[in-house]
C-alpha cells in the first residue's frame, strides 16, 4: 500500500522537475511533449512499481526513465536535427550524447527560467496562473478546475490557448538580461501573488487543495530568494506576506468551512513558526529605498499577527492602508482602511468616510457599514446587514451574515 | 473626470510649530489624503520642503525665500480626480490646511492635453 501514497506525492514534486528540464531543453515550442513525456514516466512507474515494489532510489529511477524515454521521442521525430544539434555543435550525431541533466543546480535553474518564461507579459495573468500551476505546480486539470471553480473543458482550452500563444511568441526559456530582470520579476511576483491569493480566497471547499496553492506559491517565491540575481527586497516582502497570511490559515475557517473573522479567531490556532518567518523577511526585506506594495501589505499583515487591539497598532494598520491605497487603489483595502479608521479615530468618523466610498455592489462594503453602525444606530445596522445578505455570493458568507442578524 | 491640483497656501511658513502639533497635523493630513484615495480619487501629491528654498528673479536675482517679501508660501500640493470642481472643493473642505488661520487651498483645473485645453 505504500506506493499508493508514494506516487502521487512523488508526481507532483518530480513532474513539475522533470518538465521544466526537458521543456527547457526542447524548447517552449514543445512544452506539450515536456509535459507528455514526464506524465508517461510516471505511469510506467506506476506499472512497474506495483508489481516489483518500489526501487530503492525512486527519484533516480524516474529520472533514468524520462531520459530514455526524451531520447526516444527525440530520435523518433525531427527534434534532433531541427533544435538540439544547433546547440551541441561539437558533439557528434549520436542521440547517446545528449546530456539530460537532471542535477538539482539545473533542475532549480530551469524552473526559475520557466517561470519567467510562464509569466511573460505578454501572456494574460488568467493563463499565467494556470500555466504555472500546470507546469510549475504540477496541479492536475482538474485540481486547476476545482480551485477556479469551473469546468475542466474552460481550463483545457485556456491552457491551450496560453501554450500556443507562447509558441507564437517565440518565448525564450532563458533568465531575462540584467538590466530587464527588475520589470521582468514584477510580473512574476504579481502571478506568484494572484496564485497564492488563488489558494487563500478561493471558494473551493477542497480545504487540502487550497492549502497546497499557497504552498506552492510560497514554494516558488523562495526559488526566487534563493537565487541571487532575484533575491530582491520586495520578493522577500511578498514571501513574508504569504508567511503572515498563511499563519491563519487553521484559524480562518471553522470545521464548517464557514469564515472565522479575525476579531473571533482562536489566537492559538496561528502557525507561531510562519509568524516569525513573517517577521525575518519582512526585516530581511528592509534594505533599500523601494517600499513596493507587498512591503506595505506585510507590515499590515504584521500588525495582524498581534492579537491584542492597542492604540499603536491601528494606527499603525491606519497609515499603512492610506499609504497603500495611494499606490495602489482596490475596494477592499478602502474597505479595509475604513475599519482601522474606526479602530484609530472612532466610529463617528469612520461612517462618515464609509458613507463617501459608495461601494454599491459589493457586499463587504454593507457587511462593514452594518459593523460600523452597530451600537450607533442598530435599525440601519441591521439594514445594512441585510443589504449584505442580498448581495452575498456563498453560503458561508450568507452563514455569517445571518448570524450577524441574529444579535 | 478631470484632474484639479489643490495648492496649499500657508499663510506664514516660518511659524515654527510644536513637535506635538506637527505629529497631529502629519497624522489629519495623512487621513485626510487616504480618505481621498480610498475612494480612488487620489492621483499625486508633494510636501514642498523650506530647507535650501530659494526665488529666482527677474534678471536672475536670487533669493533665500520664499520668506521676507511675500507673507504667503506653498506648503504642498496634491492632485485628485473629480467629477467637477465642486468635488474637489468638497475634498479641499477636509484638509488640515485650512485649520490655520489665514491658510487657504486653491484649486485648479488641470489642462487636459487634449487640443481644447
Amino acid at each position: 500500500m505504500q506506493q499508493q501514497e508514494l506516487i502521487p506525492h512523488l508526481f507532483r514534486t518530480e513532474f513539475t522537475k522533470i518538465t521544466a528540464v526537458l521543456c527547457k531543453l526542447l524548447g517552449i515550442e514543445h512544452i506539450e511533449l515536456a509535459e507528455d513525456i514526464a506524465s508517461e514516466t510516471f505511469l510506467s512507474a506506476l506499472e512497474t512499481w506495483s508489481y516489483k515494489g518500489i526501487p530503492p532510489s525512486p527519484v533516480g529511477w524516474l529520472y533514468s526513465v524520462a531520459k530514455n524515454k526524451a531520447k526516444n521521442h527525440i530520435t523518433r521525430n525531427n527534434i534532433f536535427s531541427e533544435k538540439i544539434i544547433p546547440q551541441i555543435k561539437l558533439s557528434s550525431s549520436a542521440v547517446e550524447e545528449i546530456e539530460i541533466d537532471l542535477s538539482e543546480k539545473n533542475i532549480t535553474d530551469s524552473q526559475l527560467q520557466m517561470l519567467f518564461a510562464l509569466c511573460h507579459p505578454s501572456i494574460s495573468a488568467e493563463s499565467q496562473i494556470g500555466l504555472s500551476l500546470r507546469i510549475l505546480c504540477g496541479f492536475g486539470i482538474d485540481e486547476i478546475a476545482n480551485a477556479f471553480l469551473t469546468s475542466k473543458v474552460t481550463i483545457n482550452k485556456r491552457l491551450s490557448r496560453a501554450k500556443e500563444k507562447l509558441r507564437n511568441e517565440h518565448i525564450k526559456i532563458e533568465f531575462p538580461a540584467a538590466e530587464e530582470i527588475n520589470e521582468r520579476l514584477e510580473t512574476v511576483l504579481t502571478t506568484l501573488y494572484l496564485l497564492f491569493n488563488e489558494g487563500y480566497y478561493s471558494e473551493s471547499d477542497d480545504s487540502v487543495l487550497r492549502e497546497d496553492l499557497c504552498l506552492e506559491a510560497m514554494r516558488l517565491t523562495y526559488l526566487l530568494i534563493e537565487n541571487e540575481h532575484t533575491n530582491q527586497p520586495n520578493v522577500k516582502a511578498l514571501f513574508s506576506l504569504m508567511c503572515f497570511h498563511s499563519s491563519r490559515f487553521a484559524a480562518r475557517k471553522n470545521e464548517n468551512g464557514e469564515i472565522v473573522l479575525y476579531q473571533d479567531q482562536d489566537e492559538s490556532l496561528w502557525n507561531q513558526e510562519l509568524i516569525a518567518n513573517g517577521a525575518y523577511f519582512l526585516h530581511q526585506a528592509s534594505q533599500g529605498n523601494n517600499i513596493s506594495t507587498y512591503h506595505i501589505q506585510a507590515s499590515i499583515a504584521y500588525w495582524h499577527s498581534i492579537k491584542e487591539d492597542t492604540k499603536e497598532k491601528w494606527e499603525n494598520i491606519l497609515q499603512l492602508y492610506n499609504r497603500l491605497l495611494q499606490i495602489q487603489y482596490s475596494p477592499i483595502a478602502a474597505l479595509n482602511r475604513t475599519y482601522a479608521l474606526a479602530k484609530a479615530n472612532g466610529k463617528k468618523e469612520a461612517i462618515a468616510e464609509a458613507e463617501k466610498l459608495q461601494l454599491t455592489n459589493n457586499h463587504y462594503y454593507y457587511t462593514l457599514l452594518g459593523e460600523l453602525y452597530i451600537d450607533i444606530d442598530n435599525t440601519k445596522s441591521k439594514e445594512h446587514f441585510q443589504h449584505a445578505l442580498s448581495l452575498a455570493k456563498t453560503q458561508a458568507e450568507k452563514n455569517l451574515l445571518m448570524k450577524k442578524l441574529k444579535l | 473626470m478631470d484632474e484639479f491640483i489643490l495648492i496649499f497656501r500657508h499663510e506664514d511658513g516660518m511659524k515654527v510649530a510644536s513637535p506635538e502639533q506637527i505629529q497631529v497635523w502629519m497624522k489629519q493630513t495623512m487621513d485626510w489624503i487616504g480618505g481621498i484615495a480610498a475612494q480612488n480619487k487620489f492621483s499625486i501629491g508633494n510636501g514642498l520642503l523650506f530647507d535650501d528654498a530659494k526665488v529666482v528673479w527677474h534678471n536672475n536675482v536670487v533669493t533665500n525665500g520664499p520668506f521676507g517679501e511675500i507673507k504667503e508660501t506653498i506648503g504642498g500640493y496634491i492632485i485628485v480626480k473629480a467629477e467637477s470642481v465642486e468635488e474637489a472643493v468638497e475634498f479641499a473642505k477636509g484638509s488640515p490646511v485650512l485649520q490655520g488661520d489665514g491658510n487657504s487651498v486653491e484649486v485648479r483645473k488641470i489642462a487636459k492635453r487634449d487640443g481644447i485645453h
